[in-house]
């Protein structure tokens, strides 16, 4: 032990140490935060003031006015009305519309797809748990641009057309589009028929829209997999072994036991294929589907209006996937197991 | 061979329905292969890849200048021979490891086929081919050499091994684009599977320090930069990439002073590298919420100030943690640059657009676009393989395995 030194009497005591401003941690947060947010507003400052110098010198001030005049352009295929008369807001909805249709048949698609792949990797056959497992590495592995394009050139136009045309019960593939029965006329159930060379259904999908989703059905099919796969890997094994001690088959173990459990994982993950799948579907103008982005796309070049196209672009698909995933918080209330 | 059928009993053939499925399933693949081998050897004309193979691989770059492209696959052969090397077979000071363990073996295998077969195969001229078997014997050259004595080396070399990387970069820039008495070749002439690696690997290197930046800033404590940063990850997670790079071909001419925005092809470069640091962030964050808060607590207390503590203490665990998400964006990443195409540059992609406007080679769709799927699966898989293979190199508590 060494020995302290008595105090001396004579001198003060020492003020408590008191740090330097720049290492004091009331103030130094304080400089931090004042900095980056003014360095921020400077380059934010800089960008809109050369946007509103450029825009005005092109004569392109932000204005709305544009939406109101006739786009000049026809869309393909619309669910809601459209012709070349009417304003570009209905054109941009029409674009809308078909997008919210091409993610809905989609998100239900994948995650049928999904969900068997993903029960099919838990098979006891090692061959199906084999292809299922071959199919997830392949997809996630190609670029779903290379796949829609593969799908749309390779396979949906190639298809044969009129009598050649690949007949299955209720559904007919043909070059000129999608065939499949459904209520006709008269509301009696109707297949695709056959009339001088031409196909005739009560629902006809176009071949864009046939590649689009098969694409992305596939695509996102692959990653839901994935995610289903790692929820009822989350289920404690136990469960397995007790549903089939009690009797249940390999089906009804997974059906009645396994997938509810896993739901509260699944849901989660779910959620962020949705919304990545609902982003994906602007690569429709890849293949000719007129969905939002592509009319957005003409709409830009008809009218130079950049900045408001890309304004609609953008809040058109954050608005999209905020409902996805208000949607999949509500479902995730649902599934959760609630414990006392 | 006894448990070989035993084996295949219990996986395919052990009750009545597997027994069914599996025929069903084997006779289902054996049709679908049997249908793809007689398109791909009766109809198929694979006269559009051989006839385009330069053009698929640097675009339309000048020929007289090739000569510096494949100096930069050379100098990134060697480096990813050595990198191979260094992560597979180098044993660690506390125990030994296999200098070619068994997949190795199989890949090297899989790699002195793939230079004896794909050039014959594609009809590649003697001077191409030979450069093709250079590469090879350089790549196996390079590994052995790194893994046989890459353990002589001490702890700080091995770190600087990893910056070789980023100085190839420079490097690749250089010979790409000219300068430094070099010729200079504009970015309108880039492109194929050239253009594709370069945009890929550029977002990938500068999209990681401002990803981790912003994780970081998402974890902080002070209001304005985790919210500044939550702003910019969510905006830019919730808009689909063909709307950003539309916008940066659109509108970022606008938001600059006129004359400074850059090329088309570093626009869509730049655009890329922000879109990736967004989600490059999340993956941080994960790995950051991985390490315990007692970690940071612990270096603070031993006198290491914030940045130090986190350049030493957290960061490694995090990055470690986060090494399989962060891999899983660059993937996603180098698949995203396809999307280039739709704007107009011609990378891999446009590249093959390009070429079956071209009338000769009109309807010969799948033969491009299977080429297409195959390197690009090639590339993802590699990247996947490197990435499990740095996962155990870096676990303090793994075993050097024999595969």
């Amino acid at each position: 032990m060494v020995p302290v030194p008595p105090a001396d009497p004579a001198l003060p005591p020492l003020p408590p140490p008191t740090p330097p401003w720049w290492r004091d941690r009331r103030v130094v947060p304080w400089v931090v935060q004042a900095v980056v947010g003014l360095l921020v507003l400077l380059l934010i400052a800089f960008l809109l003031g050369n946007l509103v110098r450029n825009l005005t010198a092109a004569g392109l001030l932000l204005s709305w006015r544009w939406l109101q005049q006739p786009a000049g352009f026809d869309i393909s295929e619309s669910v809601i009305p459209f012709n070349a008369q009417l304003p570009y807001w209905r054109a941009l909805a029409a674009g809308l519309v078909n997008t919210i249709r091409a993610v809905l048949v989609g998100l239900v698609g994948a995650t049928l797809m999904g969900t068997l792949v993903g029960m099919a990797s838990f098979s006891h056959n090692g061959l199906l748990r084999r292809l299922a497992r071959v199919y997830v590495e392949v997809v996630r592995n190609i670029p779903l641009l290379l796949q829609l394009v593969f799908w749309y050139f390779v396979v949906f136009l190639t298809l044969p057309n009129g009598v050649a045309a690949i007949q299955l019960p209720g559904v007919v593939l043909a070059k000129s589009g999608l065939y499949i029965a459904g209520l006709g006329e008269g509301l009696r159930w109707m297949g695709p028929t056959l009339v001088n060379g031409v196909w005739q259904a009560p629902v006809r999908l176009s071949v864009e829209f046939g590649a689009l989703i098969t694409g992305l059905i596939v695509y996102s099919g692959a990653f839901i997999a994935e995610v289903v796969r790692g929820g009822i890997a989350a289920v404690p094994k136990g469960q397995w072994e007790a549903a089939s001690s009690l009797g249940l088959s390999w089906f009804a173990t997974l059906r009645r036991i396994v997938l509810p459990q896993s739901l509260r994982v699944i849901v989660p993950g779910l959620n962020t294929q949705y919304i990545s799948l609902a982003k994906n579907s602007s690569l429709a103008v890849a293949v000719g589907y007129t969905d939002l982005y592509s009319v957005a796309e003409t709409t830009l070049n008809q009218t130079g209006r950049a900045v408001e196209v890309i304004l609609v672009l953008l809040a058109a698909y954050l608005t999209l996937d905020l409902l996805i995933s208000a949607l999949m918080n509500g479902l995730n209330h649902l599934v959760q197991i609630r414990e006392r | 061979m006894k448990p070989l059928l035993r084996r295949l009993r219990a996986e395919l053939f052990a009750t009545r329905t597997d027994t069914v499925l599996s025929l069903a399933l084997i006779s289902l693949i054996t049709l679908a292969a049997f249908g793809v081998l007689r398109w791909a050897f009766t109809q198929a004309q694979w006269a559009v890849i051989r006839v385009n193979s330069t053009l698929f691989a640097v675009g339309r770059y000048p020929v007289e200048q090739q000569w510096r492209l494949w100096l930069l696959t050379a100098l990134l052969v060697a480096a990813s021979g050595a990198t191979w090397g260094l992560l597979r077979a180098h044993p660690r000071p506390d125990r030994s490891g296999v200098l070619w363990p068994r997949n190795d073996r199989l890949a090297l295998v899989l790699l002195v086929l793939i230079a004896l077969a794909v050039p014959a195969a594609l009809g590649l001229s003697l001077a191409i081919a030979s450069r093709w078997w250079g590469l090879t014997v350089l790549l196996i050259l390079c590994r052995w050499l790194a893994g046989r004595f890459g353990a002589g080396l001490p702890a700080s070399g091995q770190r600087l091994a990893a910056l070789v990387w980023p100085a190839l970069y420079l490097v690749g820039m250089v010979l790409i684009s000219g300068g430094l008495g070099l010729v200079t070749v504009s970015p309108s002439e880039w492109g194929g599977l050239m253009l594709t690696l370069l945009a890929s690997s550029f977002a990938i290197l500068l999209c990681f320090p401002i990803g981790v930046l912003l994780a970081l800033g998402r974890r902080s404590d002070l209001p304005l930069l985790r919210w500044g940063s939550v702003l910019y990850i969510e905006f830019i997670r919730g808009a689909p990439l063909i709307t950003l790079l539309f916008l940066g071909q659109n509108i970022l001419g606008f938001l600059l002073p006129g004359g400074l925005a850059p090329e088309r092809v570093w626009r869509a470069a730049w655009v890329l590298t922000f879109f990736a640091a967004a989600y490059l962030a999340e993956a941080v964050r994960s790995g950051l919420a991985a390490v315990p808060r007692g970690q940071l607590e612990a270096a603070r207390s031993l006198g290491l100030s914030y940045p130090k503590a986190l350049q030493h203490v957290v960061l490694p665990q995090a990055l470690r943690v986060a090494l399989p998400a962060m891999v899983g964006q660059f993937i996603s990443l180098l698949q995203d640059t396809t999307l280039l195409s739709l704007i107009g540059l011609l990378e891999l992609l446009g590249t093959a657009r390009t070429v079956m406007a071209n009338p000769a080679f009109l309807g010969r769709n799948g033969e491009v676009y299977l080429t297409l799927a195959v390197l690009f699966w090639g590339c993802c898989a590699a990247l996947g393989l490197g990435s499990r293979a740095l996962e155990r190199r870096l676990d303090p508590h793994a075993v050097p395995s024999a595969t």
